[in-house]
């Protein structure tokens, strides 16, 4: 009964987008799980997809639903469970999903899932308040060697990609990643305050979090994370002050276990076609989301390789024990 | 001071549009319809109408993602009084007094200050959003971890206000919600805890399915069981279904001080809607000249918190508006909203959109207004709700209660939760344990835990970071005067008594 106007709206406003589109509406109607609450990154992703897809015209129809729970270890499981060989449906994921499984010894994993495409990425970012002493990545560096255990890190939760990132950034230099006194809060805005009040020595988070307390000068950014430098960002990357730290918080779509071939390439090729739409391209702008498009056998690659460097570093600090 | 004004006044120009009007109409009634029905939250709804207003212009769809908010806080507790259902856990104290009002024929009244609570409230905080909002963020930015560790001190020892009369069934009461506060992720090493490998346990337990089990399911099974020792009549209407002179006379100052809870905590980052909520339940019971009444139905028990709640969601849009902070799920989906414009809002944006910052400010008023005039009309219709025979109504508490729960969570072990604090709730109440401290203790443990832990792990151990921050020392001396003030004029009672 309750659920019954939410799906209305859902669906009035699918309703109104394809009447909106001049484009001949084709029959596919997708499911897409987000499984996190909404307002969040995988939220967002979900339903700028939705949009999208339904404004180019690729689907005629898409149906965005929330299943929250320990970064998504819920959402897979019953995504795993209850959709297989479902091909109409799709699961927004990313790579807080794959610590996040790790840590929580999920009994289902992403090998499980039918790799669609990475959809995005954001670069993350290291912050210093303005007076703060530290200066650039060096600084940092060198006050992390002195004495590892008084250089405060705030960011998002434990294992997160926040986090990690720490640790990553604690083995570049050579510290014990073992050691580093992370404090997790929960989401962007509680961190953020413990970072201009002058709690915490460093920040971390997603770059476009951050963005107007940079532009303002009320925080400094000390280095980026991404491979080179991105241009509209004039923040310097951590691989041009010497230190080899890449890391990029990248979200992606699957399918459903058990699919056949036919019905993987019908999903593949509908993703393929939003990404290059107008609609996705306008979205990213506004959202500063990187086009980080990787489809096909390359992304299940990548993502074997992203659970094996994830494990590792979450390993190193303790947080799995191997 | 004089520019302030002359924003706002260009403010409101913008608000008086005749769409973005619509657009706050549009917004209030939407807000309070999904604030009446459990499950659909404000978020929810912000979330679904991103991609309808896309293609709208930015001002008039933050008009009215605004107006959802605000009528969002308002239908909460519309459930709260009637049926004893919180529909958010921000409504929960007021479902304290303010159902047993519905009980004994005031839900007129209780609704009515609730409405008017609520308006005096919000449109004090927005004045105050519009006129502090840049001194207040600095403050709040200062609040640390160990400082909201001290205010969570404080929160702790007046919830002893919610114990009933006996002490040691209100500890035991806290304590299971303390424990059932452990259950899930522990937030600052990522290890599971109570959580015996049920996925669905490793985010905790939810507030609302505890509440909403505890007080409509709960109620619901106790009053199935006596129905035939005694047949208890509820009335709809008893005496005026309007506030009387006496209840304005002991509601205004319960709302002013109200939202002076729920406005500044509301802007802290990590404040909330709960704890300015029962610091304002506790703060009326012992203030009140009617200490008799609560437990049985106080309206200033419902003033309070009402206003208090209403404050905390002016206050939200504060870190919002300044520095870009959401702290709540709908802030969250605000600042969607603000990025799907190319809107960054933080610092720089009252500085490069202050048409659509004033207007946004301005159009709260007004959207504060409408929800008054749409809430008290429907207060005569509301109550009659209650006229509903008994085994009806509480049949279409239980549906409403399920239905809401299978909404905000379509899982099983959610549902049987519910059910499980249900039954808990029927023995809570069969064997005379109060239920708020319990709700309480799950929302305040987890807080309280994770912000001492935080302020220890940047001390590096030393406790003594909690005495050298001015603020976290003065809210721990606040809290120490509270802890001993009741048994000090106790003992100064006995000392007079000896005298003569």
């Amino acid at each position: 009964m309750f659920q019954f106007p939410a799906r209305l709206v859902g669906a009035a406003v699918a309703l109104s987008l394809a009447a909106a589109s001049p484009t001949f509406a084709q029959q596919l109607e997708l499911k897409l799980m987000a499984p996190a609450a909404p307002g969040g990154g995988w939220d967002q992703t979900a339903r700028s997809m939705q949009q999208a897809l339904v404004a180019s015209g690729v689907a005629r129809s898409v149906q965005v639903t929330n299943v929250p729970g320990a970064g998504g270890s819920v959402g897979i499981a019953q995504f795993v469970n209850g959709s297989k060989g479902d091909g109409h449906q799709l699961m927004v994921n990313g790579f807080v999903m794959v610590g996040a499984l790790a840590m929580n010894k999920s009994p289902v994993t992403l090998d499980q899932v039918t790799p669609i495409a990475r959809l995005t990425e954001e670069i993350q970012v290291i912050v210093v308040p303005a007076n703060s002493p530290i200066k650039n990545a060096q600084d940092l560096a060198a006050a992390v060697k002195a004495d590892i255990a008084k250089v405060t890190f705030a960011g998002g939760s434990a294992g997160g990609v926040d986090h990690m990132m720490a640790a990553l950034f604690a083995g570049a230099v050579g510290a014990d990643a073992k050691k580093i006194n992370y404090i997790p809060f929960s989401g962007g805005g509680e961190s953020l305050a413990a970072i201009l009040g002058g709690k915490v020595t460093a920040g971390i988070s997603g770059l476009s979090e951050y963005d107007g307390q940079i532009k303002s000068g009320k925080l400094r950014a000390i280095g980026v994370t991404s491979e080179k430098r991105i241009a509209g960002v004039d923040i310097p990357t951590f691989k041009e002050q010497g230190i080899d730290l890449v890391i990029a918080n990248w979200r992606s779509v699957v399918a459903p276990p058990g699919i056949t071939p036919e019905q993987k390439k019908t999903l593949s090729d509908a993703v393929e076609k939003m990404v290059k739409s107008d609609a996705w391209k306008e979205i990213l702008k506004q959202k500063g989301w990187e086009d980080a498009y990787l489809g096909g056998d390359a992304f299940a690659d990548f993502l074997k390789k992203e659970t094996v460097r994830v494990t590792d570093v979450l390993k190193s600090v303790g947080l799995v024990k191997s | 001071m004089i520019d302030t004004f002359a924003a706002l006044a260009h403010g409101m120009a913008v608000a008086v549009q005749p769409m973005n009007l619509l657009y706050a109409l549009i917004g209030v009634f939407l807000g309070t319809a999904v604030g009446v029905l459990p499950g659909i939250g404000p978020a929810l709804t912000v979330a679904l109408l991103l991609p309808v207003t896309y293609k709208l212009d930015p001002g008039g769809s933050l008009i009215m993602f605004a107006g959802i908010y605000y009528g969002g806080m308002y239908g909460g507790s519309t459930t709260a009084i009637l049926i004893n259902t919180p529909g958010e856990s921000a409504s929960m104290a007021t479902a304290l007094e303010g159902n047993k009002m519905a009980k004994a024929g005031r839900g007129g009244p209780a609704l009515a200050t609730s409405a008017i609570g609520s308006f005096v409230a919000g449109t004090i905080a927005t004045l105050g959003l519009a006129f502090l909002a840049p001194w207040l963020v600095d403050f709040a930015v200062r609040f640390g971890p160990e400082d909201y560790f001290a205010l969570m001190c404080v929160a702790f020892i007046t919830v002893s206000a919610t114990f009933g009369d006996s002490p040691v069934r209100g500890l035991t009461s806290l304590f299971i919600g303390l424990t059932l506060g452990l259950v899930g992720i522990d937030k600052l090493t990522g290890q599971a805890r109570l959580a015996f490998g049920v996925p669905e346990l490793l985010d905790g337990v939810e507030v609302t399915t505890l509440a909403v089990g505890l007080f409509a399911v709960g109620e619901a099974l106790y009053v199935a069981s006596r129905r035939h020792h005694t047949e208890e009549k509820l009335e709809p209407v008893r005496g005026s279904l309007w506030m009387t002179k006496e209840d304005w006379k002991r509601s205004w100052r319960p709302w002013l001080r109200g939202t002076m809870f729920g406005f500044p905590i509301g802007a802290l980052p990590a404040g909330g809607a709960e704890i300015p909520t029962f610091l304002s339940y506790s703060t009326e019971k012992r203030l009140t000249k009617y200490p008799d009444e609560f437990g049985k139905g106080a309206i200033e028990g419902v003033a309070g918190p009402e206003a208090a709640n209403n404050a905390s969601a002016a206050g939200t849009l504060v870190p919002l508006l300044t520095l870009g902070l959401p702290t709540s799920a709908t802030a969250a989906m605000m600042l969607a909203g603000f990025q799907q414009y190319g809107l960054n809002p933080g610092p720089l944006l009252f500085a490069e959109r202050p048409d659509l910052v004033w207007g946004l400010i301005a159009s709260l008023f007004i959207a504060n207004c409408m929800l008054l005039v749409l809430n008290l009309p429907l207060v005569g219709l509301w109550v009659r709700l209650l006229a509903i025979p008994q085994p009806w109504l509480y049949a279409g508490i239980l549906v409403f209660a399920t239905m809401g729960t299978i909404a905000a969570k379509p899982s099983v072990v959610e549902l049987s939760m519910l059910a499980g604090f249900g039954v808990l709730g029927f023995l809570m109440r069969r064997f005379d344990f109060p239920i708020a401290p319990l709700v309480v203790g799950l929302i305040l443990g987890p807080i309280a835990e994770s912000q001492l832990r935080r302020a220890l792990a940047i001390s590096l151990g030393d406790p003594m970071t909690l005495l050298q921050s001015p603020i976290s020392a003065t809210l721990l001396g606040v809290a120490l005067i509270a802890l001993l003030a009741p048994f000090v004029l106790k003992g100064l009672g006995r000392f007079k008594a000896s005298e003569d």
